[in-house]
């Protein structure tokens, strides 16, 4: 449970340093992708922060969001669920199950009443609650009945912040984002598939010493870590600039790191901090290892058209595109497809390039 | 892993030739007015291998010291006195946040009040036993 202790007593009772307390509080400002000039202020908020019970509730998703705050190193999981945050009620991470899990969760919501945080990863089935259930409660219920003590919600994920996966057409379980069922509680949405995990970890940090919701977009995202588009950061964008983009993945374009976009890479229309946080412990990013941008913190990114249709190609949504079909014949289209199978073959056969175009025409 | 593409001529973002007037001018406002200026190097669009290259064009100085608080940090002054680079790592050695830091000594460096009254009291309490 959340305790009286605030997080600077915590340090000095482990014997941490005022000086490794500099150290943590820079790292923070930097992972909150604040200036180094807000160093002093954060020390000074933290000096005071208490550490907020937090209740984390994983419906429609894959787990891929908490597999991603695990991966975090900055502060390291550990240091974060037991310094700075209380976490009293996780599927995954606790230990206990069934009715024991449950009722810790409703202890937490006793007694931090209005204090609370809740955190929730994945979207929430509307069409028939049994598509999803814990312990018997629909995901639904769960929700709202969490909800109504939060002092503010975090939505971790794409699923929950927008639906995400699920929501993807036809959208077969009626998934819902938290922020299309609670209307009443300040909604902070940290989209992703998953989310880079220093980014989870900064939202949390920036309402742990700050105490403040952080300044949204108006998809709800803080600006601070999606007030930037991947393509503005992008340091293939000189190439774009120039007109030198890659038209295969292992073509000479592609291999002299030309710009993707051709390729379909969502750069231009994602807003995410990828391109500067970087994925892996700060190693890279999906561009950087030669693929493009998904644009998986967009809502509806899963139909957007095709992952590797260039934005600026005319897309069709699947219901508009079986019309046409239809229209000019399936004979026709049937036609097309063996080409191209038998095309695509002979290419690996021959170990000859086979350009994204091919297998666009083939789906 | 970094997709392994050949880096020739300039690097690419054209980042480097800012950044580097940004510590010239920051330079001058230390020694006119005492002011620090801290460059987050994470918080730059910078392309692989452009780092490294801003690291070569300051070069070596003087000055190499390392600290031991929730993981090792390295303090360098660069070949340019009062441009420093530092870099905190956690426990694990990896690297947690790097720093342009334009100022006569990075702050971490310096002892801490808080630290030097604890200092004080564990001074007393050595002298007391004695």
């Amino acid at each position: 449970m959340a305790n009286d202790k605030s997080l600077i007593e915590i340090l000095k009772s482990r014997g941490v340093s005022r000086r490794a307390f500099l150290k943590f509080c820079t790292t923070t400002a930097s992972m909150m992708a604040l200036p180094p000039s807000m160093v002093p202020a954060i020390a000074s908020a933290m000096e005071n922060a208490r550490r907020p019970s937090v209740i984390w509730l994983s419906f429609q998703e894959c787990t891929g969001c908490t597999e991603s705050l695990t991966r975090s190193h900055t502060p390291t999981v550990e240091g974060l669920i037991f310094d700075a945050i209380s976490l009293d009620y996780h599927h995954t991470l606790q230990a206990a199950s069934g009715d024991a899990a449950e009722h810790a969760r409703e202890e937490a919501m006793k007694e931090n009443y209005g204090s609370y945080l809740l955190v929730v990863d994945g979207s929430i089935p509307l069409d028939n609650p049994g598509y999803s259930t814990i312990a018997g409660i629909s995901n639904l219920d769960m929700l709202k009945e969490t909800a109504k003590g939060a002092a503010a919600i975090i939505s971790v994920g794409s699923c929950a912040a927008f639906g995400g996966l699920p929501h993807a057409n036809p959208n077969p379980t009626g998934a819902a984002s938290v922020a299309d069922i609670i209307k009443d509680k300040p909604i902070i949405n940290v989209p992703g598939c998953p989310p880079i995990p220093v980014v989870i970890t900064g939202v949390f940090l920036h309402y742990l010493t700050l105490g403040t919701i952080p300044e949204l977009d108006g998809l709800g995202r803080p600006k601070a870590f999606y007030g930037q588009n991947i393509h503005d950061r992008c340091y293939r964008r000189p190439f774009y600039e120039r007109g030198q983009f890659a038209e295969t993945f292992d073509d000479e374009g592609a291999r002299a790191g030309w710009c993707l976009y051709k390729l379909g890479c969502k750069g231009p229309i994602t807003y995410n901090a990828c391109a500067t946080m970087k994925w892996n412990q700060g190693t890279s990013f999906p561009i950087e290892s030669g693929h493009g941008c998904l644009g998986c913190s967009e809502p509806r990114f899963w139909d957007m058209g095709g992952f590797y249709t260039a934005l600026s190609e005319p897309t069709l949504d699947v219901t508009r595109a079986v019309g046409v079909a239809a229209a000019v014949g399936a004979g026709a289209g049937l036609a097309v497809g063996a080409v191209n199978q038998i095309k695509k073959k002979r290419a690996q056969s021959n170990h000859e390039t086979v350009s994204v175009d091919d297998y666009k025409e083939d789906a | 892993m970094t997709f392994p593409v050949e880096v020739t001529g300039e690097p690419w973002t054209g980042n480097v030739q800012p950044l580097l007037h940004e510590i010239y001018y920051a330079l001058q406002r230390l020694l006119e007015t005492g002011e620090i200026t801290v460059i987050d190097l994470r918080a730059l669009p910078l392309a692989p291998g452009e780092e490294e290259k801003i690291e070569q064009k300051l070069g070596q100085g003087e000055v190499r010291a390392r600290i031991e608080a929730l993981g090792p940090s390295e303090i360098l002054e660069t070949g340019i006195a009062g441009v420093w680079l530092v870099t905190h790592y956690n426990t694990e050695e990896e690297i947690l946040g790097r720093y342009i830091e334009i100022c006569r000594i990075p702050a971490i460096l310096e002892s801490q009040d808080q630290d030097i009254e604890y200092g004080l009291d564990e001074m007393e309490a050595l002298l007391e036993t004695r």
